[in-house]
């Protein structure tokens, strides 16, 4: 092999095909493959026949290979059902029943897609590799170190679910399409004819059918032998007054409304939830708002840490649009204290507070 | 990268159709159209190809003519054996072919019992097993002749003895045995064997059914009376014609070629030991179809060194082709005791009549330069 392939990967979405198209345009040598990460007839009973934006499909396959095809480049399926299910599905439903609300996307880009794909890139000979995501990275000669940035289109940013990257993967990966709009990639993918031009972007979570979390675990902890810890609980108000029951902390997440099966005056929110006890508490919309909360596991990107106090804007959940904030250090390097600026609704632990200047990923971490 | 000279080491999945083949599949499509059940000239004419590939296959295998029926491949030949013999009670082996494991399953399901034997390390099945394990409701018994994995020939003579004395029919999934080692089903004493065109360079779509005169065997699709009532349905003429020229092919061309490919393979084998670390055979080493090599390479996902190795040109497999992208690992390997690790670590390399020994040095090249930068990089091993 004279020159070093890129490996793409392809979920047979518009957005990884039109990256393959683009790279193979550029003339640089390219080596197409699809993740096979869960396999959707494992759990008949959440079977949605002519569901939209599950992944990993058979239909995916074949729209992969088409466009793989189509572009003139080798192509290959690799599994990783038994890492992904491992590091990801495990540790979601885990989360869950401890009673905090998981994102899997990062778990899935840490642990997957940044790591055991740039492995296998590696393993047959790519030094990088590109993806559909939509984020930008570069070098700072500066710091020495490489950035993230947020998408030129703000809309479809997915910096939030990258803020676990390390140094050495963001060094090997290549964002090709953090640059454009989402309208502009499909425009392209048009004008190169992929047949995926017009395909449905993905929704929810891949792999729980129409975002039925609930449902989800509860087929896949009998699917896995596993009993269903005791999920039967009070739902209790902030100053203790039992409301009534529920069927386990896992049917919950911080913020949400309906669902409580509980009629009272005053509309009620879920303000936490306690694995252990197997309490929800519930309060009024006032008190969901918090000024300050500690992220753990933070993976600092743009900058090497903070020592100091720094101001940025965090997000605490994908479509929070980034509260001003302060970054206290700890004793930890990994631990950061952040203050906001003006109190947030729904500061939910599990989740994941990403630390922006601008468009630059400071880092992120998990909400404590 | 797309420019690469590439090499195929893969016949155990298919092979290409030989040039002779290809001129006797050709001539007969261009030609022979008629439908063999007419009474016209053109349907005497198919009739004739049919009835002459017929006896070309039986001559292969010393069957008689009439004793084969012909199938749409190896799957079906299987299905056919399995399912016509509606036994009360199966007994096969770990190791078979998912067209005889699936359709045990299916039967399974529709309430006959199921005996699988284990195998040795060696991927053999023992005799006395097959012995110990029949009852008086054992409708058949069903073990493969080759492996398709290991290339491991059973000792079919020595079961069918057993069988034999039983009263009990005995199947065998001969697909991977034909035109890679002789085939007598008079010596080999199967009641039942089955076959599959694609594997000894004729097309795909087309496979054989020996069924020994006397055995019992219920249709298991409906239509007309083609194959004496076994196997309804127009017969694929132009295939079954180039199975027959395939079948005169192996029987001129099998002992030379053999030696061959036993050469080869042993070349190959060879040298991987002599050059790579933790590498080495799986499964007997003898008794084997001559182009068949199960490699294990410990530290090295099998998965990455076949998109390496075809990145390079040079194709292979990770087990079966039926079980690619499979998640689980091959069930064969894990038969004969494989670790999951050492199993998902190994790879099969089959050769064929286009491979030559500086194919095998160039394969051997690329393996020890891919096997070297896999273990450079890997982390996780």
């Amino acid at each position: 092999m004279p020159e070093q392939p890129i490996a793409v990967a392809m979920s047979g979405g518009v957005d990884s095909s039109t990256v393959a198209a683009l790279l193979a345009r550029q003339g640089r040598p390219i080596v197409g493959m699809t993740m096979q990460l869960w396999n959707q007839r494992r759990l008949p009973e959440l079977s949605t026949e002519g569901g939209v934006g599950r992944c990993c499909s058979l239909d995916d396959v074949y729209d992969a290979r088409r466009v793989a095809e189509q572009v003139g480049i080798p192509y290959y399926v690799v599994n990783f059902e038994r890492q992904f299910e491992e590091q990801v599905v495990k540790p979601f439903v885990d989360e869950y029943l401890a009673g905090r609300t998981p994102i899997p996307c990062t778990l899935c880009n840490n642990y997957i897609k940044f790591d055991r794909f740039l492995e296998m890139a590696d393993s047959v000979g790519a030094r990088q590799i590109a993806t559909g995501h939509y984020a930008r990275v570069r070098f700072d000669e500066a710091s020495g170190r490489y950035q993230l940035l947020r998408a030129v289109d703000g809309s479809k940013d997915q910096t939030y679910f990258l803020c676990g990257l390390t140094q050495a993967q963001l060094a090997r990966t290549l964002f090709p399409l953090g640059e454009l709009t989402k309208p502009e990639v499909r425009e392209l993918a048009r004008s190169m004819d992929l047949a995926v031009a017009s395909k449905h972007d993905s929704q929810e979570i891949c792999f729980v059918p129409n975002g039925d979390y609930a449902a989800f675990m509860d087929a896949y902890l009998k699917d896995t032998g596993r009993d269903l810890p005791k999920t039967r609980g009070a739902v209790v108000t902030t100053d203790g007054r039992e409301l009534g029951e529920h069927d386990g902390v896992h049917h919950f997440t911080v913020g949400q409304r309906k669902g409580l099966g509980i009629s009272t005056g005053e509309p009620l929110y879920v303000i936490s939830t306690d694995a252990a006890s197997q309490r929800v508490v519930v309060g009024g919309n006032h008190d969901l708002w918090r000024g300050r909360f500690f992220a753990k596991r933070v993976n600092w990107i743009s900058i090497a840490g903070v020592t100091t106090p720094v101001r940025a804007q965090v997000k605490i959940r994908n479509k929070h649009s980034g509260a001003v904030s302060t970054l206290y250090a700890t004793e930890d390097p990994a631990r950061v204290e952040v203050v906001f600026d003006e109190p947030q609704r729904a500061v939910t632990p599990g989740q994941g507070a990403v630390f922006y200047d601008a468009d630059l990923v400071l880092g992120g971490g998990w909400i404590e | 990268m797309n420019s690469v000279q590439r090499f195929y080491f893969d016949h155990n999945a298919t092979t290409p159709v030989a040039p002779e083949v290809m001129e006797a599949l050709v001539e007969c499509l261009g030609q022979v159209y008629g439908n063999a059940s007419s009474i016209h000239h053109f349907g005497q004419a198919a009739k004739q190809r049919l009835e002459g590939a017929r006896r070309q296959l039986a001559s292969l295998v010393h069957a008689s003519p009439v004793e084969l029926v012909f199938t749409s491949g190896g799957t079906e030949s299987d299905n056919l054996a399995l399912a016509g013999s509606r036994p009360a009670h199966i007994i096969t082996s770990a190791i078979e072919h998912p067209a005889v494991l699936g359709t045990c399953a299916q039967l399974e399901r529709q309430g006959t019992a199921v005996t699988v034997l284990a195998v040795g390390s060696g991927g053999l099945v023992n005799p006395d097993d097959v012995r110990r394990a029949l009852r008086p409701d054992t409708g058949l018994v069903s073990i493969m002749h080759a492996n398709n994995e290991l290339g491991v020939v059973q000792p079919i003579a020595e079961i069918a003895r057993v069988t034999r004395e039983a009263g009990v029919p005995l199947h065998s999934d001969g697909v991977q045995a034909l035109g890679k080692i002789p085939v007598d089903v008079e010596e080999l004493g199967v009641d039942l064997y089955s076959m599959s065109g694609h594997k000894l360079y004729a097309p795909k779509g087309v496979g054989a059914l020996y069924v020994r005169k006397g055995t019992r065997l219920a249709a298991i699709a409906y239509g007309g009376h083609h194959e004496r009532d076994r196997r309804a349905g127009t017969e694929n003429v132009p295939g079954i014609v180039a199975f027959g020229a395939a079948a005169d092919l192996a029987a001129s061309e099998l002992a030379k070629e053999s030696a061959r490919m036993g050469a080869l393979r042993d070349r190959l084998e060879k040298a991987v030991l002599d050059r790579i670390s933790g590498a080495g055979v799986n499964g007997a080493r003898w008794n084997r179809t001559p182009n068949t090599s199960n490699l294990y390479f410990d530290g090295i996902d099998g998965e990455a060194l076949v998109i390496a190795l075809d990145l390079r040109g040079f194709a292979v497999s990770t087990g079966s082709a039926c079980s690619s992208g499979a998640i689980t690992p091959s069930h064969v390997l894990t038969a004969i005791g494989l670790s999951a690790d050492r199993a998902r670590s190994s790879l099969r390399f089959s050769l064929g009549r286009s491979n030559t020994a500086a194919q095998v040095d160039a394969l051997v090249d690329a393996l020890e330069a891919a096997a070297a930068h896999l273990r450079r990089i890997s982390v996780h091993a």
